[in-house]
């Protein structure tokens, strides 16, 4: 082999890159996130349920959110008619945050683990929020 | 033919995921052994495929010479197009490696009115620069999923992709641009008759590979949606040697999985080895200075000499009772 020095040393680099993540994850997986779904106001529900059954909530609650604001705002409609046919009043704070109303542990949770910032929090405030 | 092939085997490839994505029991397969054994071979492949050429011997400095040679002092040289300093060869690899300059330089050559003309034609090094940096902060932006916690510059770079804020969740602007750049670097090979004459199933492979990569990765952040928790789970896992398949990841996301590692196990053995082989090509990464300094050919040993006067040192007896003239008595 020729230029063997510089080969090598290209070649390190190439595989430290390459390698980044194993490396500054040094073996141990962060653990998974479980949102809390225990406020008092959820543990007053007879029947716990969301707006929309919980796998669409998990995947897709963004979309909705961002229809809802839509429909809300722009169309000045603040009744959403969910798939089951029940009405709910569109309001972040007033319908979302009054059952979830644990931001921190459960908003939070899996937008920290998967590095999202929404940004819900430009206009909105957490009603919950202690230094309020 | 060349295409009916690269698309149905990219095609193929999806619809194998599909199906082993759908079924829970050959998961763990398509979301760990897969990408694992792609990887390996991506990483042993490359660097095997580099100490191959690095063991091919470049007796000469063969750097193409686009400028003038370094002459007499009152002659200009083109000190980036014909570098004859090690500065100069760094100057001209940064240029190459982050600009795509030999791209640039791109011409193309037309008859108007019975003349034949030169004229700049920027259109592939556009497309090409666009695809290459778009591709790099793409792959960064992936670190979230891999590492955590997320290193800062990759929250920034998430950031200032999708500062635009449109729609939720936010396109990212290298998203469009990676999309935009690969479906115009395939047209160019389908719709332009010199480039499609010359264009293998070898080109047109990697790049449906790419398209197919980019369409999916859309379809699953805006369309077909998937646990993005789960999907963290499982590459973190991966990244910490520890992996885990979380139920209900959709088959969309092992889809996008089985694509991407198509593209680490095939890297090696493609051209898109021109990654490595931009460090290692000698028309760019060697000073010309074939004249101020003597280069020796590597294998050179200096051939065993038998000289006259050895000769005659050896047979001077017997040439001296022969009669022979000798040049030493």
């Amino acid at each position: 082999m020729y230029d063997t020095g510089k080969v090598i040393t290209g070649l390190v680099i190439f595989v430290g890159i390459f390698t980044f993540a194993f490396w500054y994850t040094t073996g141990t997986a962060a653990p998974r996130p479980e949102p809390k779904l225990d406020t008092p106001e959820i543990q007053k529900m007879a029947k716990k349920q969301c707006i929309e059954d919980t796998q669409f909530m998990i995947t897709t609650h963004m979309q909705l959110l961002n229809k809802l604001r839509d429909q809300a705002l722009r169309d000045g409609n603040r009744w959403y008619v969910n798939s089951k046919g029940e009405k709910v009043w569109i309001s972040l704070q007033n319908t979302c945050l009054k059952c979830h109303s644990n931001k921190k542990d459960f908003c939070d949770k899996c937008h920290n683990y998967a590095g999202v910032d929404p940004y819900c929090w430009d206009c909105h405030i957490d009603p919950n929020r202690s230094e309020l | 033919m060349g295409i009916i092939v690269s698309l149905g085997a990219v095609l193929a490839i999806m619809v194998v995921a599909w199906i082993g994505g759908s079924i829970s029991g050959l998961q763990p397969i398509f979301g760990v052994l897969v990408p694992y054994a792609a990887f390996a071979v991506f990483l042993v492949g490359f660097c095997r495929k580099v100490v191959d050429w690095a063991k091919s011997p470049v007796p000469f400095r063969i750097p193409t010479t686009a400028g003038q040679e370094v002459s007499l002092p009152w002659i200009k040289s083109a000190k980036l197009d014909n570098p004859s300093t090690t500065a100069g060869v760094i100057g001209r690899m940064f240029l190459e490696v982050f600009c795509f300059r030999s791209l640039f330089r791109n011409t193309r050559a037309d008859l108007r009115s019975g003349y034949l003309y030169y004229s700049p034609s920027k259109w592939l090094w556009l497309f090409a620069i666009g695809f290459h940096y778009a591709f790099l902060i793409i792959a960064l932006r992936h670190l979230r999923l891999f590492v955590h916690p997320i290193p800062g510059f990759v929250e920034t770079l998430d950031a200032v992709d999708g500062m635009f804020q449109i729609g939720i969740p936010p396109i990212y602007l290298t998203d469009l641009l990676f999309v935009g750049a690969v479906t115009a670097l395939l047209c160019r090979r389908l719709f332009l008759s010199k480039v499609r004459f010359i264009s293998l199933p070898a080109d047109y492979f990697p790049l449906f590979l790419l398209l197919g990569i980019g369409i999916t990765g859309l379809l699953m952040r805006f369309v077909f949606r998937v646990d993005i928790v789960s999907v963290k789970q499982l590459a973190n896992g991966l990244a910490s040697l520890h992996p885990t398949v979380p139920d209900n990841i959709g088959s969309i996301f092992f889809v996008h999985v089985a694509l991407v590692s198509t593209l680490f196990a095939y890297f090696p053995f493609s051209k898109l080895m021109h990654m490595g082989g931009v460090f290692m090509s000698p028309t760019r990464n060697l000073a010309n200075t074939n004249r101020m300094e003597r280069h020796e050919n590597p294998w050179w040993t200096p051939p065993k000499f038998h000289t006259y006067a050895e000769y005659e040192d050896m047979y001077r007896d017997l040439m001296k009772e022969a009669g022979l003239p000798l040049e030493r008595e």
